[in-house]
């Protein structure tokens, strides 16, 4: 087994007649590992996915799977399968057939098709469905139907093309564990796209931000959470509050910014590149915020603030409680502790919220 | 002169007063046989109008067979075609010799047309235009074609056409030396016949180009040169006659087939007295001529070839000498039952390979 | 009160349908039915029997007849959906918005003029003296006129020419409805184009391939113009021998039994169609 990473993409660009959607994006997938790709509807993440399962020739760039270039290959030549996003099953062939496609595309003989078919079918947790209809089988089930279609191919790549979207909420959430435990199954290195961030950041080994064609950020989903590499990122990925500010001073260890809305607040200095006047967009995380009933219970974090509740939103272990500053009349969501404390909190009452300066994120320019 | 003037306004005076009121002609007739001109003049004299239906002697009669004799008010099948018909389903009524101006016909036709459609002793049509079948010939090409069964000669092999259609059966028939309506009261002897003239219309079939169906697709094919000899109708040729001189009508040395179209009254006409209207006005020569000019057969008329033009006149003495006329063969009334053996006849020819 | 009068509703929508059916459809084959089981036994004396139906099955001139029409008319229906698929798929599947209409209208438009006029196209581009025989002459392929009238190939071409629309419309509707990322699938899943179109595109377009032969059999079977005028003087027709039956010969007992025998054979060709295609009528026609 080579070492070389079982997809490559060097600089790809796809160009239509009007705009490009795939802008000189370069990365790599190690063997084995789960990829997501995450962006907003229109950034260019199905076609990126569709170049590299063969369906579009790139503009420019190069394609390497198993550290073979794969342009000029068409799409029933690579060596990678690809989960559809309505699935595509084919309704007038039953699961056994479906699943069996491929290999009778590849002549492989009928007693071992079956045999092959009812493994595969036993792996996803299907077994014996293959005398089956398509339209007997529940959402979750055609899903892994459809994953045991390409899986029995056994392919270096299985590309996701936003498989959970048409699955209801409880199920979606369900697949998402259920997907991370297929991979981790059979081993394949998957690549998936999706623009839920939840998705990508609960299954993958590594995710890539997508926005305009351009690759914003890879990383761990850790990295992308806590570390965003630009605004977009730290916007795009879960819940902040953002302000739009002014640096007002600086120190070796430290930004003072104002905001627009009036309100002073300390951030790390080496979070950005950032000098006396400039503009900056800084992201605070909901939980980041730590609330207190009086101002003495505050310790250690330099940024104090007090404000009205106005709006409680309750949701289990996510609720929020929507605050307007005192002095800014800026909203600023907080998540409310787990543990359960400040669940009395209702709508007009006062309370103090406080925040560390190595909480927030800092980025150069004004947001428009 | 001034004395035919004079009595064709006592005429259209006996007309108006005949016909108090006016009404609607519903004519089934031939293609021809109700020229525009005539039908303008006719309506202005009588006040009548005409509705003109063109058809076939089979499309005639099965348009009065589906609706018993209903639909129209005056009909023009050929004379063979009447007695059989009315025999089977009754689609006629009796003409009243009192409403037709007799003479105005030529004694020998209405004659020879009433002894042929009588039935139970009543006399049912009235000769209008006739005419005849026999070769029409591409002379250019195909000069040594002079009967019937010549046309299955090698010489003009894959450029023949003719119908599949009982005249083809009779004219084979006297071609070969037969009298089939010698027979035609004699079914055993009749089918005699048939099966000769079947072996000799099988053995012919690889010589023909195609059966024609149409009178316009026999004359495309005659007029582009594709078929040079066919067997067709005498109008035809004369038709071809005047843009091609080499295309001619050829009569027989067995004789051309001689058809007579009638006027008949359908059984539940509506309007007889429009319809006895227009016999006596059709049969006037100078009417007469104007069919025969549109129609290009002769009509039934007294002095109804004075004012036919000179042209068809030529073509027709052309075509005919006096021992050719005298040879025209005319069509006694068809028996019932008989077209049933034909018909056999012609599905077995059509199928044989 | 509204109970009635939503009933009254109901009624009125249905006596058109029931109209149609009953004075269109069932009344004349009542008809028809009655005139094909007298038989003729002198004159204007008929007597109940099914002879003309066993003159049908002893004579072997009407069944080969019959045999000749409907082998014609199956291979005319299959003639038509080689060449209307492509066309079907190209419109459907590779074309889009304007192309799309502009195409589609491009089959219809030979429909905007009667089937008769039609013909005579063919009978101009055809015949000895016609278009295509003057053309192979002026290439130099021919070096006399060529004919290609008057013969079954002249009729298979009129037949094909006439139907085609008839199955270009059933078929680029279901082709239509085909989700194009099923075709990515087959591809991405290693299938070469022909097993894609034989495993994932053919049964998609099943019923659209049943109802459009079922279609264009039906009306090849009952074409009479196109026989009649393009066929040769072997080339008998089905039609052309119930007309004759009607018009030529006056013997509506036989051609009325003919019809009959028409309408029941062709019904059965259509059930053995479908049984053999493992489609049912109202999965084609229904939809």
């Amino acid at each position: 087994m080579t070492d070389a990473p079982d997809l490559v993409c060097r600089d790809l660009v796809k160009e239509f007649d009007q705009f490009r959607a795939v802008d000189h994006v370069s990365f790599e997938v190690p063997q084995g590992s789960f990829f997501s790709i995450l962006g907003p509807s229109g950034c260019g993440k199905t076609t990126l996915l569709r170049m590299i399962a063969g369906f579009q020739a790139p503009s420019d760039g190069e394609l390497l799977i198993k550290g073979k270039s794969m342009i000029g290959v068409p799409p029933n030549k690579r060596p990678v399968s690809m989960v559809f996003q309505h699935l595509a099953l084919f309704p007038t062939m039953n699961i056994g057939d479906n699943v069996g496609f491929g290999l009778r595309q590849r002549g492989v003989n009928r007693t071992d098709i079956k045999k092959r078919v009812e493994e595969v079918l036993a792996r996803v947790g299907l077994p014996g469905t293959s005398g089956r209809r398509v339209d007997q089988l529940s959402g979750g089930q055609r899903q892994r139907v459809a994953i045991a279609r390409c899986m029995i191919l056994e392919p270096d790549l299985l590309l996701l093309d936003e498989p959970l979207g048409a699955l209801d909420l409880k199920l979606r959430e369900h697949m998402k564990l259920e997907l991370k435990a297929l991979q981790h199954e059979f081993g394949t290195t998957f690549v998936y796209i999706t623009h839920d961030q939840s998705e990508a950041l609960v299954m993958s080994d590594n995710v890539a931000v997508m926005n305009h064609g351009r690759f914003e950020q890879i990383g761990s989903p850790h990295d992308i959470y806590y570390k965003p590499a630009t605004a977009f990122v730290a916007g795009f990925v879960g819940d902040a509050n953002r302000f739009s500010a002014r640096v007002k001073g600086s120190s070796e260890e430290s930004l003072i910014l104002e905001t627009e809305a009036g309100s002073t607040m300390e951030v790390e200095a080496k979070m950005a590149d950032l000098n006396v006047g400039q503009h900056a967009q800084v992201f605070l995380r909901p939980e980041a915020i730590e609330l207190a009933k009086s101002k003495e219970q505050i310790t250690g974090n330099s940024n104090v603030t007090s404000g009205t509740v106005t709006s409680v939103l309750f949701n289990g272990a996510n609720s929020m409680v929507a605050l307007r500053e005192t002095g800014s009349g800026a909203t600023l969501n907080v998540a409310l502790p787990q543990t359960g404390a400040f669940s009395d909190l209702s709508e007009g009452d006062e309370i103090f919220a406080s925040w560390h300066p190595t909480k927030a994120r800092c980025y150069p320019g004004d947001g428009a | 002169m001034k004395k035919t003037a004079i009595s064709s306004v006592i005429i259209a005076t006996a007309f108006v007063a005949q016909s108090a009121h006016s009404e609607t002609l519903r004519l089934l007739t031939w293609g021809g046989y109700a020229p525009d001109e005539v039908i303008a003049k006719f309506e202005e004299e009588t006040g009548h109008t005409v509705e003109v239906t063109t058809s076939n002697n089979e499309e005639m009669i099965a348009k009065l067979r589906a609706t018993n004799g209903g639909g129209f008010d005056l009909a023009q099948p050929s004379q063979d075609r009447i007695a059989s018909a009315q025999e089977e389903f009754g689609i006629y009524k009796p003409i009243d010799m009192s409403k037709v101006q007799a003479d105005l016909f030529i004694p020998s036709m209405l004659s020879a047309t009433a002894a042929n459609s009588t039935f139970d002793g009543e006399v049912y049509g009235l000769p209008h235009v006739w005419g005849t079948s026999g070769l029409v010939v591409n002379t250019a090409e195909a000069g040594d074609i002079k009967d019937y069964a010549d046309l299955c000669d090698a010489s003009v092999s894959g450029k023949v056409s003719y119908r599949l259609k009982r005249p083809t059966l009779i004219g084979f028939a006297y071609s070969m030396g037969l009298d089939p309506f010698a027979a035609y009261g004699d079914t055993d002897a009749y089918q005699g016949i048939l099966d000769q003239v079947e072996a000799k219309l099988t053995e012919c079939k690889p010589n023909v180009k195609t059966y024609w169906e149409g009178g316009d697709e026999i004359k495309n094919l005659l007029r582009s040169g594709e078929v040079v000899a066919s067997m067709a109708w005498d109008t035809g040729g004369w038709q071809l006659n005047a843009d091609n001189p080499d295309i001619t009508f050829v009569a027989p040395e067995a004789g051309a087939l001689g058809w007579i179209d009638t006027f008949v009254l359908p059984a539940r006409g509506r309007a007889d007295d429009a319809a006895y209207d227009w016999i006596n006005f059709v049969m006037r020569p100078e009417v007469a001529a104007m069919i025969t000019n549109t129609a290009g057969n002769f009509t039934a008329a007294v002095d109804g070839d004075a004012g036919v033009n000179a042209d068809l006149k030529a073509r027709y003495q052309g075509s005919f000498d006096q021992q050719a006329i005298d040879n025209i063969k005319w069509y006694p009334p068809v028996p019932a039952g008989l077209e049933t053996l034909e018909g056999a006849t012609l599905d077995r020819v059509n199928a044989a390979n | 009160m509204s109970r009635d009068a939503s009933k009254l509703g109901f009624y009125l929508l249905l006596a058109p349908l029931l109209l149609w059916l009953v004075l269109l459809i069932i009344l004349p084959h009542i008809g028809l039915f009655v005139v094909s089981v007298s038989e003729k036994v002198g004159v204007r004396e008929y007597e109940i029997g099914l002879g003309n139906y066993a003159a049908f099955f002893t004579e072997p001139l009407y069944w080969r007849t019959f045999a000749r029409t409907a082998i014609m008319s199956i291979l005319a229906t299959g003639l038509t959906l080689i060449l209307g698929f492509p066309i079907a798929y190209y419109i459907a599947k590779l074309t889009k918005g304007r192309t799309k209409t502009t195409l589609f209208l491009m089959c219809m438009i030979p429909f905007w003029v009667s089937e008769l006029v039609r013909t005579y196209g063919w009978m101009i581009l055809l015949r000895e003296s016609g278009v295509f025989s003057s053309f192979l002459q002026y290439v130099g392929l021919a070096s006399g006129p060529v004919e290609m009238l008057y013969n079954d190939a002249a009729i298979m071409v009129g037949l094909v020419y006439t139907s085609i629309l008839f199955m270009v419309v059933p078929l680029v509707t279901t082709l239509d409805s085909l989700d194009d990322s099923l075709i990515e699938a087959g591809y991405d899943l290693g299938g070469s184009s022909f097993s894609i179109l034989r495993e994932i595109v053919i049964p998609h377009a099943m019923p659209g391939i049943v109802s459009g032969c079922i279609v264009v059999f039906m009306l090849s079977l009952g074409n009479y113009l196109t026989p009649i005028l393009l066929g040769g003087k072997d080339s008998l027709w089905f039609t052309g021998m119930i007309y004759t039956q009607f018009i030529t010969r006056f013997n509506w007992e036989l051609g009325s039994a003919f019809g009959f025998l028409l309408l029941a054979l062709s019904s059965v060709l259509v059930f053995v169609g479908l049984k053999l295609s493992r489609q049912s009528l109202s999965g084609t026609m229904g939809r």
